[in-house]
């Protein structure tokens, strides 16, 4: 296990003062340009982590706002050759560590060594690649991703094996993502007890990674919930939908973040 | 006979792949599921009350073995010894329902009580619904809002069936977007429920599973063949591919026989370079949907396209990884059909045979006039499908 702090994620969830807050969106929506501005945005309104959402056609794992995002993204005309311009000079106004996230097949076809390097040049820290299964990882692309310094994060779900929650937990060593529930992204609303005994069966196995709860938080009420399991929560779905309402991105992404932490820590 | 083992060059290996196709690229959240089907698929399916079972509901219910007819008329025609294996009269109107057999047995023997699917002209859809009617389990069947509106007749044989029809309007409405959801009900609901997919495409084991249980159509090709012309073996197995289910099943016991032909009719649609085609192996590059890596139409993003044939069975944007592997490997040989050749084969059977094809099928029937045959050379086109579900289709087209 690698603790040392070098890269931005662990820096950030070594501190456990607080529930970390991380924020998904979907590159190019609402508008094409848009990507730059959410991010200072999130910057400056302190969001803890960030997200950022390749668009695909197929998004087989998220529910219907995410899935519209990509849709309209791609409408838009994103390409991850695009996202990558976008991010150019990135680091240079934003720090809190970003992480792409995007199904396999867009990534395959840039080529998953141009990718890395990519994203590394301008600065991501991590990768989601949701049907990028474990096993394909160690095959392929371990070594890879661990040469451009860019972790890679696996999800666990309620129905995953505790021997499996262990063999993701030696290979990771960044954060794990825990889905809240089986569902897709963004279905379910609140934290039912079924869940809260799931998120307490998982911290009982004391992994040596961090936890980040995602999937179903939505509001500082469920963000305050699951901050008592885990080391953060990642907010998709409800961002999604505050900015498809938007008309002014700025204030509004403040406004979000803020009723999300003050709420929360207040309560 | 199903065997515990795969052997041979076009059998999947232990990882799930044919070749450099195939693989299980599925979200974590479906890994249990697939996990159990993978560890368990083989000894279920090779235990002898499962193939008592199988075998003599494919007797009984199905009406197997279909007849392998010697067409006289098409024969004259092409002056070649032609047979049409016969699956257009098992019960419901096409080969799907051997897959759905298998599956709901399986799904029985893995204590799931639920049953979801995706279908794209609806076929798949009412095999799976009958089977759940047969054996009393609830049963959903996603389908593109697009198809639910061409394939209307289908819908309401479903709904008949007691299984709920869930229009699906993400996306293009198609195939492609009914499994997107199937798939997403699936991580929904993973401890009650099995998705029964209808074609070889799906995440590892899925493409082999299914054609194993299509592969009672050339394991009877085989018998019938031996006792008409005296050999097993034909020398050209003809089969229309959109996800490719019918064709693994009439070429899986050709595989390793590298004197038999393997023939493998993709949709043209309007043309391979219209614009609107489903060719998957001439216009798809390598890449990844539904859990595997295959051949797939897409853009230079890796957007899925999405594919156009008057056939609504036909225009998945994929292909099974099986047939990725026939087609890279060079063991099956791909011809396109356009729609206009498919319709006017669909009618000259119909007036040569008196069989009204699927208009799947009737894309196999057209690749005859693409071929040079000889009158010693016995062809076995497998008949997928039969046309009922496509008159309107062909009323439509209007050109008989």
């Amino acid at each position: 296990m690698q603790t040392l702090l070098d890269n931005r994620i662990n820096r950030l969830l070594a501190d456990k003062s607080q529930n970390k807050l991380s924020i998904y969106f979907t590159a190019g929506f609402p508008a094409l340009n848009d990507t730059r501005t959410i991010l200072m945005a999130l910057q400056e309104a302190g969001a803890d982590m960030v997200e950022i959402g390749i668009p695909f056609s197929d998004p087989v794992a998220d529910g219907p706002t995410i899935q519209a995002s990509n849709q309209k993204a791609l409408e838009n005309g994103m390409t991850l050759r695009l996202l990558f311009e976008q991010l150019e000079g990135i680091r240079e106004g934003v720090d809190m560590p970003l992480i792409l996230m995007g199904y396999l097949n867009p990534v395959v076809q840039f080529g998953m060594e141009a990718f890395c390097k990519e994203a590394a040049r301008v600065g991501i820290d991590g990768l989601i690649i949701p049907d990028l299964p474990l096993a394909e990882y160690e095959r392929q692309y371990k070594g890879l991703f661990e040469s451009y310094g860019l972790k890679f994060i696996c999800l666990i779900t309620p129905q995953t094996s505790e021997a499996r929650i262990r063999q993701i937990d030696a290979l990771s060593d960044s954060f794990i993502y825990m889905v809240s529930s089986a569902a897709t992204t963004g279905a379910k609303q609140g934290v039912s007890n079924e869940q809260i005994q799931y998120f307490e069966r998982v911290n009982a196995m004391n992994l040596r990674n961090p936890k980040v709860v995602g999937f179903g938080i939505s509001d500082a009420d469920s963000f305050r919930t699951v901050g008592q399991y885990a080391e953060g929560a990642i907010i998709g779905s409800a961002f999604i939908r505050m900015l498809e309402s938007s008309t002014s991105l700025k204030a509004d992404i403040l406004r979000f973040i803020q009723s999300i932490k003050v709420n929360s820590s207040n309560l | 006979m199903f065997s515990a083992t795969s052997q041979g060059n076009f059998s999947v290996d232990e990882s799930g792949y044919y070749g450099e196709f195939g693989g299980a690229f599925i979200p974590e959240m479906l890994y249990p599921n697939v996990e159990e089907l993978r560890e368990k698929y083989l000894s279920i399916i090779a235990q002898e009350a499962f193939q008592k079972e199988f075998y003599e509901l494919l007797r009984q219910y199905v009406g197997r073995p279909t007849p392998l007819y010697k067409a006289e008329g098409l024969s004259a025609r092409y002056g070649a010894k032609i047979y049409l294996k016969r699956e257009d009269l098992c019960h419901t109107g096409a080969h799907k329902i051997n897959n759905t057999i298998g599956q709901i047995l399986l799904a029985k023997a893995l204590g799931k009580n639920k049953i979801i699917a995706e279908t794209g002209a609806g076929q798949h859809g009412v095999a799976t619904a009958t089977v759940c009617a047969l054996m009393g389990m609830e049963c959903i069947v996603y389908m593109g809002k697009h198809d639910t509106e061409r394939q209307k007749p289908n819908v309401e044989r479903m709904r008949i069936l007691g299984t709920t029809v869930v229009p699906v309007t993400s996306g293009s409405q198609t195939l492609k977007d009914a499994t997107n959801e199937a798939m997403r009900h699936w991580i929904s609901h993973p401890v009650d429920t099995h998705y029964i997919i209808g074609s070889v495409v799906g995440p590892h084991p899925y493409p082999d599973m299914v054609a194993r249980f299509q592969s009672v159509i050339s394991e009877e090709i085989k018998v019938q063949l031996l006792k008409e012309e005296g050999t097993e073996n034909p020398h050209k197995v003809i089969a229309c591919v959109g996800g490719g289910s019918n064709a693994a099943g009439a070429f899986y016991h050709y595989l390793d026989a590298p004197e038999v032909e393997l023939i493998a009719v993709e949709a043209a649609g309007k043309g391979v370079n219209s614009g609107y085609s489903a060719a998957t192996t001439a216009l798809g590059k390598p890449g990844i949907l539904h859990g595997s890596r295959t051949l797939l139409m897409q853009t230079e993003d890796g957007q899925v396209v999405e594919p156009y044939s008057i056939s609504a069975g036909l225009d998945y944007p994929g292909i099974g990884p099986v047939h990725a592997h026939l087609f890279a490997s060079g063991r099956g040989k791909f011809y396109a059909v356009t729609d206009e050749d498919a319709m006017q084969a669909g009618v000259m059977l119909s007036r040569t045979e008196g069989i009204i094809p699927a208009i799947e099928t009737a894309h196999a029937i057209a690749v005859l006039n693409q071929l040079e045959l000889s009158s010693d050379e016995i062809v076995v086109i497998n008949l997928s499908g039969r046309g009922d579900k496509d008159l309107q289709t062909y009323i439509d087209w209007g050109k008989y």
